[in-house]
């Protein structure tokens, strides 16, 4: 039997005999992926846990299980592990770095021990926000947010949160970088930027908000830093600073950020239903230049997190009617992903089933963050429970969807292994019906006038968060059933063969599943669209011993 | 990983054959690698220039009291060796390029000593500064003194961009440190220079930052000034 990538490996430093040191020290792309998923899936369950606290206590009005005090740093621990420990860095770090070189032929991203440095220095982020947990007094109670002058005034740990984001944020910048180069070196031979797969497309346009807009949220951070402990004076009022300044330079990054999300997450959709419609997919130019353009408009829109900070109205106005034009690059990718299932050979895996719900959630989530778009309507909502449910319709049953969707549709790819499907699809049910539970009625409870971020209530808003509150139990169910079907699979499941799903882009062309060592036996030349089906099959083969075409 | 790495080659459906781009030794990797890096520099400092550029606004009569207070003669002497330490670091670029490794690890020297007067004189002018109560967590930049809102962020921000742009020259020595010692080792030469390249473009974006700062802190207020203190 040959040798996989679990087998063998290069290592940064020297070769280490123990199989421990060996994955420490890798340099091999799949295996950083693999470790970056192991770390941000535990963190994740840290965050979804926290959560799942901050619910029991809202379960009735009053205090049941914990104080506001205790509350706020709940929140904030939820906030910040979850935004910069798990879903900014997510999919670019998991994926991009175990397919997106497979995709394009590549044998490893650029810069391998750079990418071994950059694992180590996203650990060290975690570290010291996690140290945050147990020194001093305690987690920050800010919210992830950082507003000044709160964050200045707080004697809670919040220049360890600062350091953190800030070692994370250089750790992102650094993954972004490599990805760039690589995309733009490393492509096979033929592979011009037009026939890349569109997940390729994803993470290109994502590394560049990674580039361009991480530095300046961390110098944001840095200048929080050097305000909170050398006092010079940009974020506070007592000195004539303008803590408003804070809230702009921090979503110049942040904003642009939910695109730095969300565009790699769209990348997974666009391979995902092309191949399970068994269909060219429709518009393909149209799909990777809007993810192009809603990187670079997304830089323009941050003015609308601002409506009642105090900024000017002709601002306000402006920002409104750029943030309008997001929806529209992305509603394109929409209609491009139903035009593609339109007359397709429809097959219902458990990843397509994924993509399916991601596009009634991800519906929901952005058409009801063009309700708060609009000026006077967000000075009703904003700070709300809407706001709250537009954010978590939009990343959770978007991003977070979405990237389950890709670890259905690639594990057999990483781990060689096939899951159990009729399971699979129960975990998906649970969780599409658990999740739409939980953030649905906060929709109206927002409307309502329920605040976020407060531990009490008045007893009028009990109902929609005793719903909510078994949503969540429904969904973490489902969550926790979906990895027991996960660890099943990769210990007992069946062998996978390399293409199980019919698929047509370049990863699925390995020799052997799992992949080698280097990838590819030899790197094909790429004269072929993506997604090229005809009656349903594949029209590109390969010999998988010399890589040339046989079709 | 020091394996000899042979290119791959890629053959279509006609047999013709290409070359595959490996990502051992690829130089413009590098290159374009690092080109983006220094383009994130470019980010945060322009983060930094945007808050000035704000309070200057808000505040334009302090900022040129303020600027006018500060000593042109230590700043533009600094200026100047910075800008001639950016031609020795040029030079020795071009003469490791056409192979004179001597003449490159002398330029090297010489750019490193011009950094450390750089800084020699940056900490007399702070000293300067510090004397005159202006100093961060002292005296006249503390909450309760009656310097105006302008001025404090002036300086609040002066301290903080020519401490960062210090922090860059202190890790400029360090690598420009760990050239020379590649060099030594064999690892850096005429043949193989991208990380001579590289650092060389460290300094070169070190010293424009120091281009857009000088101007912005000491020059704007020099037209109501009666000489540095």
């Amino acid at each position: 039997m040959s040798k996989t990538y679990f087998d063998e490996t290069h290592c940064a430093i020297g070769h280490p005999k123990s199989t421990f040191m060996q994955w420490m020290l890798t340099v091999d792309h799949k295996r950083i992926g693999i470790m970056y998923a192991a770390v941000m899936f535990t963190f994740f369950f840290v965050a979804v846990f926290t959560a799942l606290a901050m619910r029991i206590e809202l379960f009735s009005p009053g205090g049941q299980i914990m104080d506001g005090d205790t509350f706020n740093q709940a929140f904030t621990l939820h906030g910040v592990i979850m935004i910069f420990l798990f879903i900014i860095p997510g999919i670019p770090a998991i994926f991009g770095n175990i397919v997106m070189p497979l995709m394009i032929g590549a044998k490893d991203v650029s810069f391998p021990r750079l990418n071994w440095a950059t694992f180590w220095l996203y650990i060290l982020g975690c570290i010291i926000a996690l140290s945050s947990l147990f020194i001093g007094e305690g987690v920050a109670d800010t919210g992830w947010t950082f507003y000044a002058p709160y964050s200045m005034n707080t004697d809670t740990n919040v220049i360890m949160a600062l350091v953190a984001a800030f070692v994370l944020g250089f750790a992102s910048i650094l993954t972004g970088l490599n990805f760039l180069v690589t995309i733009h070196r490393l492509r096979a031979p033929g592979m011009t930027f037009f026939k890349m797969p569109l997940f390729v497309w994803g993470i290109y346009a994502t590394a560049w908000i990674q580039l361009l807009a991480t530095p300046v949220v961390g110098i944001t951070l840095i200048l929080a830093i050097l305000e909170k402990y050398f006092g010079i004076g940009i974020f506070d009022p007592a000195k004539g600073g303008d803590p408003v300044l804070f809230q702009h330079l921090f979503w110049i990054y942040s904003h642009p950020a939910v695109y730095l999300m969300i565009l790699p997450a769209f990348g997974i959709m666009s391979e995902i239903i092309p191949t399970f419609s068994r269909k060219e997919i429709f518009g393909y130019r149209t799909i990777a230049l809007s993810s192009a353009s809603i990187a670079g408009i997304g830089y323009l829109v941050w003015g609308h997190h601002l409506y009642t900070s105090g900024m000017s109205d002709t601002a306000k106005t402006v920002f409104s009617f750029l943030t309008f034009f997001v929806a529209i690059p992305t509603g394109v990718k929409f209609y491009d992903w139903i035009a593609t299932m339109y007359q397709g050979k429809i097959v219902l895996s458990t990843p397509m089933i994924w993509a399916l719900g991601t596009i009634i959630t991800f519906a929901i989530g952005g058409i009801t963050g063009i309700t708060i778009t609009m000026i006077g309507l967000d000075i009703h909502l904003q700070d709300t429970y809407y706001t709250v449910a537009h954010f978590h319709y939009a990343i959770l049953g978007g991003v977070v969807f979405l990237m389950f969707a890709g670890m259905h549709y690639w594990f057999p790819l990483i781990t060689g292994k096939l899951y159990n499907e009729t399971q699979a699809k129960i975990a998906f049910y649970l969780q599409f019906v658990g999740f739409n539970l939980l953030w649905f009625p906060m929709f109206i409870a927002g409307y309502y006038g329920m605040p976020r971020r407060y531990f009490d209530y008045l007893p009028e808003f009990q109902i929609y968060h005793q719903i909510s509150f078994f949503g969540a139990i429904i969904f973490i169910t489902g969550l926790i059933y979906m990895f027991v079907v996960f660890y099943k699979g990769w210990t007992k499941g069946e062998a996978s063969t390399p293409n199980p799903w019919n698929a047509t882009t370049l990863e699925w062309h390995l020799p052997t599943s799992p992949p080698p060592l280097e990838n590819h036996s030899k790197v094909p030349y790429v004269d072929f669209e993506p997604y090229e089906y005809k009656n349903g099959e594949p029209v590109v083969k390969f010999d998988y011993e010399t890589m040339r075409r046989i079709d | 990983m020091s394996h000899e790495y042979v290119p791959e080659i890629a053959t279509d459906r006609e047999g013709n054959e290409y070359e595959v781009q490996g990502w051992q030794g690829d130089f413009y990797a590098g290159k374009l690698g690092f080109w983006l890096f220094m383009l994130t520099e470019v980010m945060m400092f322009g983060a930094m220039f945007l808050a000035l550029a704000y309070y200057n606004t808000l505040h334009p009569q302090d900022f040129l009291d303020a600027s006018a207070s500060l000593n042109r003669v230590l700043g533009g002497t600094n200026t100047v060796i910075l800008l001639i330490s950016a031609l020795t670091m040029g030079l020795g670029f071009l003469k490791m390029r056409t192979g004179d490794v001597k003449g490159a690890k002398l330029m090297i020297w010489a750019t490193i000593l011009l950094a450390i007067i750089f800084l020699v004189i940056k900490g007399f002018e702070w000293r300067a500064e510090y004397n005159h109560g202006i100093f961060l967590l002292h005296d006249q930049l503390l909450p309760e003194s009656s310097l105006p809102f302008g001025q404090k962020l002036f300086f609040g921000l002066y301290f903080t961009m020519t401490g960062l742009h210090g922090v860059h020259i202190i890790i400029g020595i360090g690598l420009m440190l760990w050239l020379l010692q590649r060099i030594n080792a064999d690892k850096v030469t005429p043949e193989h220079h991208i990380f001579h390249l590289n650092i060389a473009l460290y300094w070169d974006i070190v010293h424009l930052i120091w281009v857009f700062v000088f101007p912005y802190y000491y020059m704007i207020g020099a037209g109501g000034a009666t000489g540095g203190h």
